[in-house]
């Protein structure tokens, strides 16, 4: 618990004191957009780091968070905003229902059914014009002009989940996750129901992706089908997340979701602008060569390896400290 | 009533039938053993009462409860803890903590589990080796574990299947003398080995089975001198 909150006390100050001293909106809105990758990359880990249950769907639950709030707003005519209190909870009931069909049988199936899922749901929110109005999307308008509010927002959305996170593992429940993680037979056999804490499990990780979800409606005041189903944007983006940052960590996601969003909006942007345009086309490349490159020399990720990737720091520069004394 | 008994327990694989028509009752407090040449479906009887498998036919009755269509982390709850043949170490959890995720079979809090967990690590000679990764254990140090962790869950009975199975001969007589602690300890157990010293020392009762069915029940010296259980390991002359 110490250890936790001291490591976790530095990030947060500076996050917190990062929009007053940048004034820039467009750095404001990067950061925001990581924070949310912060809650997503979380919860995905929660289930397919802690709990070996892998998704290839997350995009079922930011989706869903996401559309509960835009339909807030366009057929019950009331505040978007709404969709914060409302999103996790039914992301929580899509979850459970695939949860209770999937979790009964081990192996690949619930990854597999995630990506089925997955695309069907896209696909509904496509063709069904009549509640989703489709392809057109749905449009609200923000609440607020400044970045600030939204930006303390998603910092407190981000604290939330990766306190809540932390919370849950150090409990009977995060126990009874790695456990199943490990050996789903064993764990049975030590009295606890596979079926019952992956379902839990799923219940908080789909949670905070539909709130994530529901944030983004807010904040972006657009969204369609493509965008928050997708299943690349989305749905792989929560796995890079995790992996890039660590599987099974609690420090993972959060670093993972900085790495790769900075590094989207780098190559997005050609460099800021510096590098030609066709840069930009690259970035699903630059992705997948980083996923080779991770998995192959720090398969643990960023904070899984970081003792590994101290020491070939430390081997480039030695003693850092004589070199200024000389 | 029986402490634990099965009934007619008959389990078919196919056409295979691994266990046939087995009854047999175990007396609380005593250490019962079950025996039998490879294959014969000793693994297949645990499996069948720790509710692994489905029961082909005939009851399990565990303190005048059936078990019979339990699902296996229930009939933990109910008191039956087991360990592996092969065993299932929680790799990438430390010693303790794999212990801990059993303990919390009986809470629900932190510091209990801690406490209970350290209880049983201390008992089974394991408090050393606390922190270490499970992968990182020694086959008889991961044999120690698994009793540790079926401990833990607070069983009123324990199956142990083969736990002295590829060990030293000291590990092994060190075996003998934890079995004998839980079994001082008020705990029932159901033993599966194939090592006869180990065996014929510390049992109760044995039952002897082939191809699934009985040759003999009776204390080790009747077991031992039956001209069945002879031919079912050495075979004819």
């Amino acid at each position: 618990m110490k250890k936790m909150r001291w490591s976790a006390l530095i990030p947060l100050l500076l996050l917190l004191v990062f929009p007053l001293v940048i004034q820039s909106d467009y750095y404001r809105h990067i950061f925001i957009i990581a924070l949310m990758w912060v809650v997503i990359g979380s919860s995905w880990n929660l289930l397919a780091g802690y709990t070996g249950q892998v998704s290839f769907g997350h995009a079922i639950f930011f989706g869903t968070g996401a559309y509960t709030a835009g339909l807030c707003a366009t057929k019950l005519g009331i505040s978007a905003w709404w969709g914060m209190l409302l999103g996790g909870p039914v992301a929580v009931l899509v979850g459970l229902f695939i949860g209770w069909v999937c979790f009964r049988l081990r192996g690949p199936y619930f990854a597999l059914a995630t990506i089925a899922v997955g695309e069907i749901f896209r696909i509904v929110a496509t063709v069904w014009r009549d509640l989703t109005d489709g392809m057109q999307g749905i449009l609200i308008m923000q609440t607020f002009r400044s970045k600030i509010p939204y930006y303390y927002l998603a910092l407190f959305l981000a604290a939330l989940c990766v306190y809540a996170i932390h919370r849950v593992i150090k409990s009977k429940w995060g126990y009874c996750f790695v456990a199943i993680r490990e050996d789903q037979d064993a764990a049975e056999s030590m009295g606890i129901s596979a079926f019952r804490y992956k379902s839990l499990s799923l219940a908080v990780s789909s949670f905070f992706t539909g709130l994530a979800g529901a944030f983004y409606m807010n904040y972006m005041a657009f969204i369609d089908p493509h965008v928050v189903f997708s299943l690349h944007y989305i749905s792989i983006m929560a796995i890079l997340v995790g992996i890039i940052g660590g599987v099974g960590t609690l420090w993972g996601p959060p670093v993972g979701a900085f790495v790769m969003v900075l590094l989207q909006e780098t190559f997005r942007s050609s460099f800021f602008g510096l590098l030609p345009k066709w840069v930009s086309e690259g970035h699903v490349l630059v992705f997948g060569v980083l996923v080779i490159f991770v998995i192959r020399y720090m398969a643990n990720g960023i904070v899984g390896d970081w003792s590994k990737i101290k020491r070939i720091w430390s081997k480039e520069k030695p003693e850092p400290v004589a070199t200024i004394g000389s | 009533m029986s402490f634990f008994e099965t009934q007619h327990l008959t389990k078919a694989f196919g056409g295979l039938i691994a266990v046939n028509d087995l009854s047999f009752k175990v007396e609380q407090g005593k250490i019962y053993g079950l025996i039998g040449p490879n294959g014969s479906g000793k693994t297949t009887v645990f499996n069948l009462i720790n509710g692994y498998y489905p029961i082909t036919s005939g009851t399990i009755l565990f303190e005048g409860q059936e078990l019979n269509g339990l699902p296996t982390w229930k009939i933990c709850k109910l008191g039956i803890g087991r360990t592996f043949q092969i065993v299932k170490p929680l790799r990438r959890m430390t010693v303790l903590e794999n212990v801990m995720a059993s303990a919390f079979n009986r809470t629900a809090r932190e510091e209990e589990s801690r406490e209970k967990a350290l209880e049983v690590l201390e008992f089974c000679e394991l408090l050393k080796k606390r922190d270490y990764p499970a992968k990182g254990l020694t086959i008889g140090d991961r044999k120690r574990l698994e009793i540790a962790r079926a401990l833990a869950t607070g069983p009123k009975l324990l199956l142990l299947d083969e736990t002295m199975a590829g060990l030293t001969p000291q590990e092994q007589a060190d075996g003998v003398v934890l079995i004998r602690k839980i079994r001082d300890s008020g705990m029932t157990i159901i033993i599966v080995e194939h090592i006869m010293q180990v065996i014929m020392n510390i049992c109760d009762q044995i039952l002897c089975i082939n191809y699934g069915q009985e040759i003999v029940q009776g204390s080790p010296v009747e077991v031992a001198n039956n001209p069945a259980v002879i031919e079912a390991y050495l075979g004819r002359e």
